[in-house]
Formats: C-alpha cells, structure tokens, sequence
C-alpha cells in the first residue's frame, strides 16, 4: 500500500450484535483529497467514521490511517487526525475561547503556541468576537463552527466531518461549505459523510455511495454524473398529488425507471425521449391529467444517484427535514 | 503515550472541576444531603454526636464522591462529549481515571470542609496522618464505585437512583449510625462485604487515635475494592464503544 495514501480500508465489516452496519468495504483515499460518504440514514457512513477513529472495534478488516494500524496504533492516530461528530458536542459551561484551549491541552499542543493558535481558529472561523461567549449561547451555525475549530487545534493532517452543515440553514451551509473547501486549499485531506446530494457535488473530489452497509460505486462527481447520461432522462411536471401518477406510468412502462422527484414532479430514465414522450402524452390523455411542462434534463449526482440506489431522492430529503427539526 | 496519558488525565480533571463542581446534582446529594443529615443527628442529640462523627464523616466520603461521579460521567454520556475525550489521544482507561480522580477530588474538598467544620465545633481533635490514610483510599474507591454504576446508564437521574441502592445498605449496614458489632451476626457478615465499613472503621481509630495497624489494614482493605471497581468500570466503558 502506498504512502501517498492518506486512507487505506480494505474489507472492513462491522457488526453491532446480529446486526451487520458495514459489509466488507474497501476504499482508499488521496492525501488532500476532499473524499465523501453519500447515502441515506443507516447506510453505514457514521459507522465508517466511528470505525476509523477508535469509537468502535472493527469486527474484521483492515484499516490504515497515515499508514498506520487503527488497530493497534490508535493514539498515534489520533495525534493526526480531527473528528468532527455530527452533533456538536462541546462544553456548555466553557466559553468558545476555553473549549478550544481545552482541546489544545488535551492533544498536547505545547504550551507557549496553545493561546496564538486558539486566536488563529477563532479569526479563521469567525468567532474571535464572541471569543468569551459561552457555548450554550451561541447560535447553531457558530457551535458547528466552534466544534469544526476544536478538531482542527493540533494542526490534524486529516479531518474527519460527520454531516457537517446537517441542520443549519442555507446560508451558514454555504459558508460552512466554503470553510471546509479552504481547508483543503491548505492541505487537510477532508473525509466527509453527508446526504446532501448537492454538498458532495461542491465539495468532493470523490464520491463513495453507500447502501446498506455496502459500497456501491467510487468516482468523482463527473464520472458518476457520466453513468448517468448513458440514459436520458426526461422531468414531467402535473399537478400536486402525483404518486397515482407515478404508479400508473409505472404500469405503463415497466421497462423504464418512474421516480417521483417532489409532489409535482417526476422523472423517467431510460427509453428514446420521442418513445417516452409519447407514451406519457397517451398516459396524459387515457387518465385525463394534465401535463404542466416536460424538459430534457442533464444529470446531475442526484440523477447518479437514483441510477446507481435505486432510491427515490425524496428519501434523502425526508431525511434532511427529520435532522433539521431534530437539531432545531 | 504514558505522558500523554497523565497529560489527558491532569486537564480531564481540572476540566471536570471547573464545569461540572456547581451543578445542581453535585451539590445537592454531593454536599447537602450528608451536610442535612450531620445537621439533623446533631440538633437531635448533641451530646452524643461526638460518636456519630466517623460514620457522618464516611458518608460525607460516599455521597459527594458518588454524586460527583454521576455528574462528570452522565452529564457527558448524555450529551455525548465523553466521546469528545475519546477522540484525544489519550486511553480510555485514562479517560475513566481522570473522570475517578474528579470525582475524588469534589469528595476530598467536602469532607476536609465538613470534618474540619465539625472538629472544630466539637473540639476535637483526629490523628491526621489516620485521617489522610483512611479518606484516600476511601475516596478512590467510592469514586470507582460511582464510576462502575455510572457508566451502565445514561441519564444523571438514573445515576443517582442507581447509586442510592448501595448507598443506603450501606448507611444502615457499615456502621454509620448503628455499630456493626452490635447487629445481628448475619448482617455483620454482609457489612464486612461493603467498604464503607471500612472507612467508617478506620476514621473511629483516626477520631479516637487508635492503632496505626488497624488504619492500614482498612486502608488496604479500600485499596483493594477500588481494584475490585475499577476494572468492571473500565469493561463496561469500553462496551459502550464496541
């Protein structure tokens, strides 16, 4: 296995009791790399993550950090590594500037630069004004900020984040988002599990899609988007109230994928687009539903995604609105 | 990684005391209970209260070492930054000593406060070097104590429920109030399976400079179940991230 490697995993499985979580994957990931974890709740992406970072007991496999065994040199691991939990679990009773100089007398940061280096992240993050607040009283987009600052205090040379913008609104999202792009612009090589199907699209350099505990395909965002064009795909809009929709082209065309994308739209892969036109054209005028509009769509990762699961899109949405309220 | 160890040990504990010392939970059934209880032996007969003072004192040593425990380890299971430790390069053994020692420590600060408190209103005067040998050990091993019964719950409250089992055989059973020689001999057969009857014990000897011999054997005797909690504390823990 190479150096250059910042992640090696091979046949990793894990199970909790009877339950299988992760089922022999295997990936590698490039130093510097922004490498992602896409799929639904359960799929195994915090597993992986709890897995790679001594939180669990790997059931069988192997797994190489730095080129070092999670096994056996853990400690040393984790001199090396950040970890970003999907909640953010810093310490109420501290203020933003004590939780992270915590963080730095706890890894061992020395002394003399643990106060610049705290500063530092709180200029970085843009905290250093509310540098004596303490956490409990700062709003949700600054304590995920805080809790991605406090993993990055001894210099990690790879950062791990379990969904980092899952619950903030959009506009916190997308400095967040900005964020973890500058940090590779310095050099962290970032692993990152998420469901936002748009997220993995800005920030990764590659996409695993994960299902069940299985990895189902590897690949940059282009070449996954690539499989998808293979087939066209058409996006039909009716009315709300369009699963009775969906069920009946389903029917009709049972050699094609039917996938609702929200209460009005669907999209159909696969056929020539005059034979799919036509036939929801008939289905349109045998059910007497109206068709508000039909484009010709490009794929996008989501389009790659729905090819590759199976899935319909809505379940990764439901699921978005589901942390969202949880975290609210 | 043994200094890293001690590193993460050191700023666990100094963590812990500086967030978790003020919590309600601590200080109630850490501080005002046992302070509650001393008072009431004392309004109720303070002639006699002078005999009760060990068995006061070693339950001072169980609650607030015990409640402290509940604090530091639940109120971090439950919001889930034990993990936040975990992921330091430090050992969970490590972890788990750091969260024992903070918890000794609030005991240590409470009972120096209540016995001095007491000696001083009382007149009397314990044999400190006894006192330091019997209160050590025993503040070790009702904080792996509380440690071992903290880390198979998650919520405080469960904690404390869980804790006030051992808590209260032990208040009736090791001699706090009602002297072990003097209870049915089946029942003292049970209190010599208990620690607190050790310290309670022990403290007799340091409040009545009694033997050294005896203060050693008490102290090992506690050394002894500290081990015997400790190391069912360290495997339950490391269930938890199985």
């Amino acid at each position: 296995m190479s150096n250059q490697r910042a992640i090696q995993v091979s046949g990793l499985t894990k199970y909790y009791g009877e339950t299988l979580a992760l089922d022999h994957i295997s990936f590698e990931v490039e130093r510097g790399e922004i490498f992602g974890f896409l799929g639904p709740n359960g799929a195994g992406k915090t597993t992986t993550i709890r897995a790679l970072t001594g939180l669990s007991r790997l059931t069988s496999g192997e797994a190489l950090i730095l080129s070092l065994d999670v096994r056996s040199e853990i400690l040393e691991i984790k001199k090396h590594i950040g970890v970003v939990p999907e909640i953010s679990n810093l310490y109420d009773e501290l203020s933003a500037f004590d939780n992270l100089l915590f963080m730095a007398q706890l890894f061992g940061v020395p002394r003399s630069q643990r106060r610049a280096r705290v500063e530092a992240l709180l200029k970085m993050f843009g905290l250093f004004e509310r540098k004596n607040s303490l956490f409990r009283t700062l709003s949700r987009g600054m304590k995920r900020s805080l809790t991605i600052a406090s993993a990055l205090v001894h210099n990690p040379q790879i950062l791990f984040l379990d969904e980092p913008t899952a619950g903030l609104d959009v506009l916190a999202a997308h400095s967040l988002r900005n964020l973890i792009h500058n940090l590779r612009e310095q050099g962290i090589t970032i692993f990152l599990t998420t469901h936002y199907l748009e997220e993995a699209d800005f920030l990764c350099d590659r996409v695993a899609i994960l299902l069940k505990g299985k990895i189902l395909k590897v690949g940059t965002p282009d070449s996954l988007k690539a499989m998808a064009e293979e087939e066209p795909v058409m996006e039909f809009t009716f009315p709300r109230g369009n699963s009775r929709i969906v069920k009946g082209l389903s029917l009709k065309l049972p050699e094609l994928k039917v996938i609702p994308v929200d209460d009005t739209r669907i999209r159909i892969y696969g056929g020539t687009p005059s034979y799919v036109l036509k036939s929801v054209l008939e289905f349109s005028k045998e059910k007497g539903v109206e068709m508000l509009s039909v484009n010709s769509i490009k794929p996008s990762l989501e389009d790659a995604f729905i090819k590759i699961t199976g899935l319909s899109p809505t379940v990764m949405r439901v699921e978005k609105e589901k942390r969202t309220n949880a975290a609210g | 990684m043994r200094r890293d160890n001690l590193r993460g040990i050191f700023y666990i504990v100094w963590k812990d005391m500086r967030t978790y010392y003020l919590k309600p939970p601590a200080i109630s059934w850490g501080i005002a209970f046992p302070v509650v209880w001393i008072l009431a032996f004392y309004l109720r007969n303070p002639k006699s209260f002078g005999e009760l003072l060990p068995g006061l004192v070693a339950m001072t040593i169980l609650f607030s070492t015990t409640a402290a425990e509940a604090v530091v380890i639940n109120f971090e299971l439950r919001l889930g930054s034990l993990e936040r430790l975990l992921l330091a390069p430090v050992s969970l053994p490590a972890v788990l000593v750091g969260k024992i020692l903070g918890g000794a420590l609030f005991g240590l600060m409470t009972t120096t406060v209540v016995t001095a408190g007491s000696a001083i209103a009382l007149g009397v005067h314990p044999h400190i070097l006894y006192l330091i040998l019997i209160v050590i050990p025993s503040l070790l091993a009702f904080a792996a104590l509380g440690a071992f019964l903290c880390v198979s719950v998650k919520e405080v409250f469960e904690a404390q429920t869980l804790l006030n089992l051992p808590r209260f055989l032990m208040i009736f059973l090791s001699g706090v109030v009602y002297p072990v020689s003097a209870m049915p001999k089946a029942l003292q057969y049970v209190a010599y399976f208990m620690p607190l009857t050790y310290t309670v014990e022990g403290l007799r000897q340091a409040f009545s400079e009694g033997s050294i011999y005896l203060v050693l054997i008490e102290a090992l005797i506690l050394l002894f179940f500290f081990l015997v909690f400790l190391f069912p504390a360290f495997g339950l823990l490391r269930k938890k991230f199985e």
